[in-house]
């Protein structure tokens, strides 16, 4: 591999096991450390100390679908940015007027939705 | 076995343990956890591959959108109420044609003559941007009207009825 590539990477991989190493070990020492005895109340899930109310998988409302399918929708502008920042600088304007289009027709849906009361969190 | 070489193991493990996570686990929310591994790791091959850009897409969408659509979509509805159905009467029927797939697979495997492939090389995001801003200027600007008509549509069908 090149040496650059594989440095870049090397730091990524390194972050990632660190955290997933931090992650690990916290499991496995609240693992050897906590007392473990099981009862039927413990099982309850935790519902600030009141029994807890209905079952123990809540529905939520389809309107909280619009929250989904609007991250996702930014999800892939944030795809289409990275190229970009990189590179818009040597394409001169055009490139950086194509990419204000793009996020204008975005912020468009945005406000639509804002408009639409899709947004309120009820 | 060098460096490059235990990470593509470690990835390939990786990934297919997700996979064996997604069809083995009882709790559909485990399911949705295995695979978000599985295509992390996915994303993981494509970096050794030199395919940055799709690594890239790999984490953002797949990783992030997908998944979180799925575990939306486990969270709208009762799944995990409804009882657990591991079996219906076509197991026998199913079981013939993994079978045959798997024979599939495994002869094929044998008879292709493998070819090692050149050592990829990256494409650079220069190139890429270049491409896309200036090449396929059009569609990439009706992507976005796409995504927009997407939210829109969503936000008809989801909005609540007016009473």
């Amino acid at each position: 591999m090149p040496g650059e590539y594989a440095i870049n990477y090397t730091a990524v991989l390194v972050a990632a096991g660190l955290g997933g190493g931090l992650v690990a070990f916290l499991f496995i020492i609240s693992y050897l450390l906590a007392p473990h005895h099981y009862s039927e109340e413990k099982a309850i899930s935790y519902e600030c100390g009141m029994l807890p109310m209905g079952r123990f998988w809540s529905q939520i409302h389809v309107r909280y679908y619009i929250f989904a399918i609007l991250f996702m929708i930014f999800d892939v502008e944030t795809v289409f940015l990275y190229p970009w920042a990189v590179t818009f600088v040597s394409l001169g304007p055009a490139a950086f007027f194509e990419m204000v289009i793009f996020i204008l027709v975005l912020l468009f849906g945005l406000a639509y939705a804002w408009k639409k009361g899709a947004l309120a969190w009820r | 076995m060098t460096g490059a070489q235990f990470l593509f193991y470690a990835l390939g493990l990786a990934t297919v343990m997700g996979g064996l996570g997604v069809v083995l686990s009882r709790n559909v929310v485990h399911s949705a956890l295995a695979l978000l591994l599985s295509l992390i790791a996915v994303a993981g091959i494509y970096v050794l591959l030199y395919a940055e850009f799709l690594a890239l897409v790999q984490v953002l969408i797949y990783g992030g959108a997908i998944v979180i659509l799925l575990l939306f979509v486990l969270m709208l509805t009762r799944s995990g109420e409804s009882p657990l159905v591991l079996d219906n009467p076509q197991k026998p029927v199913a079981l013939v044609v993994s079978l045959l797939f798997m024979a599939i697979a495994i002869v094929s495997f044998f008879l292709t003559r493998w070819k090692l492939a050149q050592a990829p090389r990256g494409v650079d995001f220069s190139v890429l941007g270049g491409s896309l801003f200036q090449d396929w200027v059009l569609p990439f600007e009706v992507a976005s009207l796409v995504l927009l008509v997407a939210l829109m549509g969503a936000i008809i069908i989801a909005r609540e009825s007016p009473q």
